[in-house]
């Protein structure tokens, strides 16, 4: 059936074309399939016949409309965490990635005709590297999970050999489980560093104890899973570094406009996750994964993923940016390729580099002041009340996310209880952890207002009693 | 056709910061960043950054039109034919768009509770349903953030299915010559020796090699079908019985869908796992590299490996199951690129069942632009000369290049100056001087004419004055660019901060 996507789906010219190629029938070209392999049914797909927009776009309102969660205007009673959280998406950056030369496009494998993109590609690349202090970048991951694993891999090929990686164990869990599959069929054993009960940092004896010539790398987080930044990173770094083993550091790009850039800590590998920088939840994805590391010819070449590069013209006349390094990636080097990894998040890059152009260091350092005064608040708001929940690491500075405690009470139970209320918190930590059955994250945002923060203290005040509203 | 692409002389973002202050889009709050600064009195002074990133401090005009510049250097499908082979360049409908960046997805937490994402949800499920029907296996997930991703899940699955039966000798997986280099690269990734099987002169994988080479160290093969060079695997089903025969396993590569949609499936040729490119066959978007989404589908025996979580519906509720028994675990956090589903969710549901009609034109587009090009001197098909192809054809310029020393790229720059994007060239490395072409169903007679055309007057110009060719191209934003220089390890440019850091001449 003629279709008006499809251009030469007309009788007429599927004719003429036929005509011309010397066939008779389109059937013709499918009868090197065996007979009893192709399909004689009507397949189940879609809603028993072919809608008009029109009546598509009914359809997904009609089923989008079960949601109860309304879209933007909810998001300021959203106080979800767990590694990503409701962050602002600028008008600009909907306009930019919205252009279909942009959108459209494929990977730029003939350069000269997409410089534009290759461009936009080589500036997240460098205003990636000017915010987690590392000389290069590549032009993405899925996102930091998947850049986490790669970074772990590619931490094993440096380091020949070594067949052990650290893993704080304060770091995501579905990051841990993430790195825990990608590293399937390579022999390594993965061990957990704990973290310190009174601040939730890393144990930095333990790490000492456990490091030795058999770790290839350490990963850890900052601020971790539980909202904490590590303030001994360049201790944990540099401990590592005496072991000959590699640091892997995932910090949130939102923190690096107030606290110091984990490459000019030292780290060998830096990862984090785009997802703050105007690229939307999306229901978890897609994202970006920023995937760093320091100008050392060992680690570039081990590097995974595509590269942009400048370079000029064969005239030497006028600059232009390709891909480089091409020799690692899979289609030519196959299976000794770096990683297998093709598609990447493109797009979401580029709405990282327009979300970081528009805010400049300037407006970066703003948000992240007060993103750290918004958690401050919120910590100071709920210890001047008497609400029986308190952040479950007293001594450690907290980011943006916090891990509160409701001491005793199920936290599964308060989070329903809250929701009810409109509010939404969590994720409940016993999702991950079989002892912290009475606690759950919560994320504090440019989102929330002073008003909507004061709102969510009184509700957890009403759902724990404790004092009367 | 006559092209002018943009040709701005647009400089870094960096190089447009100014001396003068600049008031920038602002998300902090002087009230909380106030408070943030005094936070920040109180802590260690050496994790604070005394030193902002150098990152330049630009109006919010200048932004837009830096970026917008940008794009008026940039080609996607929406510009002109993108004839990649095996990337399935096709038009991406603008309602699906419209839609999957409503509010109520972009801005969905992956964490909130499934109360109130029921519509959400019960897209992602309906989208599992239709994939499994499409490919003839018995469940679908969503979980893999694009193909490859997809293809190290399937191995992934693989090794944990023969290690339950305690097949733990089984260490190689078979791949083609000519297949994609995913392929190689995800076997490896998950710990396969991988074995190439040669492809014979039909086109087909080289059948009699492939018996050599099966043992009971083979875990299973990964296919394309349709292969690489658009030609359909005549011997598939005994391949599958080979193959089973010994304990092995089939892994589809739905990169080449396209082709058959519709028409033969997957599950039918005895197929134990499948991934699907949403981005490819679907119609999501490339986005210029990414993001893409890779489903990933599984005959029953192999349910209970998939990744964590599946998207299920009980009693009209949907949910998140992770009750999945001997899962691999995770491939990446959260549930995958959602986004992409949902508009593939549109996709479908504007075509229905009337899908066929996809790989129908498509096939009828590459085998009309294949009988004229073939015509052409210099020109050749190598394998299965005399075979209809499907979704794509793979043309080979050795000839040319002996004749006039013009090679495939060539006549790849001498396409873009012609307006027209160049097909994948130099693959399936297994044909020299290659062209791989796809034009998908989006693509008109007169277009494909017009490619062809265009083609003619190369191959001409090869004959007649080949040194002119080695200049092109000319009409884009720029001309041939320097690769030696941009590969030296002493002219490297990956960054702005390498480059300042170096003192390399940009």
């Amino acid at each position: 059936m003629p279709h008006y996507w499809i251009p030469n789906s007309t009788k007429e010219v599927k004719q003429e074309m036929l005509k011309e190629t010397g066939v008779d029938d389109v059937e013709e070209f499918f009868k090197d399939i065996p007979e009893q392999l192709r399909l004689k049914k009507e397949l189940r797909v879609g809603f028993g016949k072919p809608l008009l927009e029109h009546e598509a776009r009914r359809k997904f309102l009609e089923i989008l409309s079960k949601n109860k969660f309304t879209g933007f205007r909810d998001v300021h009673r959203v106080f979800l965490g767990g590694g990503v959280c409701v962050h602002y998406i600028p008008s600009v950056v909907r306009a930019i990635v919205s252009r279909a030369e942009f959108y459209t496009a494929y990977t730029p494998y003939q350069p000269e005709i997409n410089q534009g993109i290759l461009q936009a590609f080589f500036e997240y690349q460098s205003l990636m590297a000017e915010l987690y202090g590392v000389d290069i970048v590549n032009a993405s991951m899925y996102n930091v999970s998947t850049a986490a694993a790669e970074a772990v891999r590619m931490a094993l090929r440096v380091k020949r050999g070594r067949k052990r990686i650290l893993i704080a164990s304060s770091a995501h869990p579905e990051i841990k489980e993430v790195i825990r599959t990608w590293v399937e069929g390579l022999n390594v054993r993965l061990e957990e560093i704990p973290y310190e009960r009174e601040d939730g940092e890393l144990d930095v004896n333990v790490l000492r104890a456990k490091l030795s010539d058999d770790v290839a790398a350490v990963y850890v987080e900052s601020p971790n899973f539980f909202g904490i930044i590590e303030r001994k990173l360049r201790d944990i770094i540099e401990i590592t570094h005496d072991a000959g083993a590699l640091a892997i550091v995932n910090a949130n790009p939102l923190s690096l406009g107030v606290f110091k850039a984990p490459g000019e800590l030292g780290a060998d590998i830096v990862v984090g996750d785009a997802q703050p920088l105007g690229v939307g939840l999306n229901y978890g994805g897609p994202s970006a994964g920023i995937l760093g590391i320091q100008d050392r010819k060992e680690l570039l070449r081990q590097l995974p993923g595509r590269l942009v590069g400048m370079t000029k013209t064969v005239d030497g006349s006028e600059k232009g940016f390709m891909l480089i390094l091409q020799t690692r990636e899979q289609h030519i080097r196959r299976e000794r390729a770096t990683s297998n990894i093709t598609t990447n998040s493109g797009l979401e890059a580029i709405a990282a580099a327009v979300y970081v152009s528009l805010l400049g260091a300037k407006g970066l350092k703003r948000l992240s002041e007060a993103l750290l005064g918004r958690t401050t608040y919120f910590l100071e708001t709920l210890r001047k009340r008497d609400i029986k929940a308190a952040p479950l690491f007293e001594k450690g500075l907290y980011f943006h996310e916090v891990t509160i405690s409701f001491k005793g009470r199920d936290a599964r139970d308060v989070i329903s209880q809250l929701e009810k209320h409109g509010i939404h918190v969590g994720p409940p930590l016993s999702r991950f952890y079989d002892v912290m059955h009475d606690c759950s994250l919560l994320c504090l945002t440019e989102l929330h207002s002073k008003d909507d923060i004061d709102e969510l203290v009184s509700k957890l005040a009403l759902v724990l009693g404790g004092e009367t509203g | 056709m006559k092209y002018r692409q943009a040709r701005w002389d647009e400089p870094l973002i960096f190089e447009l910061a100014s001396n003068q202050d600049r008031e920038t889009f602002q998300l902090g709050d002087d009230y909380f960043a106030k408070l943030g600064k005094e936070t920040l009195t109180e802590v260690a002074q050496d994790i604070v950054r005394k030193e902002g990133p150098n990152i330049p401090n630009l109006s919010e005009p200048e932004v837009v039109r830096h970026y917008t510049r940008l794009t008026q250097m940039s080609y996607g499908i929406d510009v002109g034919v993108v004839p990649l082979g095996s990337c399935t360049m096709k038009y991406n409908p603008k309602i699906c768009e419209d839609l999957a960046n409503d509010e109520r997805i972009i801005y969905a937490h992956p964490y909130m509770s499934e109360e109130y994402l029921q519509g959400l949800l019960e897209m992602l499920y309906t989208l599992q349903e239709w994939l499994a029907e499409l490919t003839g296996m018995d469940v679908c997930s969503l979980h893999p953030p694009a193909g490859a991703a997809g293809e190290l899940t399937g191995v992934l699955m693989i090794r944990e299915y023969l290690r339950d039966k305690g097949y733990t000798h089984k260490d190689e997986i078979l791949v083609p010559e000519s297949a994609h280099g995913t392929n190689p690269a995800s076997a490896a990734m998950a710990g396969f020796k991988v074995i190439h099987i040669p492809t014979d002169e039909r086109g087909n994988t080289d059948l009699n090699a492939l018996k050599a080479a099966v043992s009971d160290r083979t875990a299973g093969i990964m296919l394309t079908n349709p292969s690489t060079l658009g030609l359909f695997e005549e011997k598939i089903t005994e391949i599958s019985d080979l193959i089973h025969s010994k304990g092995g396993l089939l892994y589809y590569d739905g990169a080449n869908l396209n082709g058959i949609l519709g028409i033969a499936r997957p599950g039918d040729m005895g197929f134990d796992i499948v991934h699907l490119n949403l981005h490819k066959t679907f119609a999501a978007p490339h986005g210029g590299g990414g993001p893409g989404a890779g489903a990933i589908c599984v005959k029953k025996e192999l349910a209970d490996y998939l990744p964590k979580p599946l998207v299920r519906r009980e009693g009209g509720r949907y949910y998140l199951d992770y009750n999945i028994r001997k899962s691999i675990g995770r491939i990446t956090w959260f549930y995958g690129n959602i986004v992409p589903a949902i508009k593939s969710f549109m996709y479908l549901m504007m075509l229905g069942p009337e899908i066929r009609e996809v790989a129908e034109v498509a096939v009828l587009n590459t085998n009309y632009f294949m009988k004229k090009i073939k015509e052409l001197p210099g020109i050749d098909l190598i394998y299965g000369r005399e075979r209809w192809r499907k979704h794509e054809v793979v043309i080979s310029f050795e000839n040319l290049y002996r004749e006039t020393g013009v090679n495939a790229e060539d006549v790849a720059k001498a396409l873009l100056d012609r307006g027209i994007h160049a097909p994948t060239i130099y693959f399936p490395l297994t044909v020299p001087e290659a062209h791989m072409v796809e034009f998908t169903e989006s693509e008109s007679k007169r277009t494909i004419d017009e490619v062809i055309s265009a083609y003619k007057d190369i191959v001409r110009q090869a004959y007649e004055d080949p040194g002119k060719l080695k200049g092109a191209p000319r009409n884009t934003s720029v001309g041939r660019l320097d690769v030696l220089r941009a590969n030296h390890p002493r002219t490297l440019a990956p960054t702005y901060r390498y480059v300042k850091k170096r003192n390399i001449d940009g």
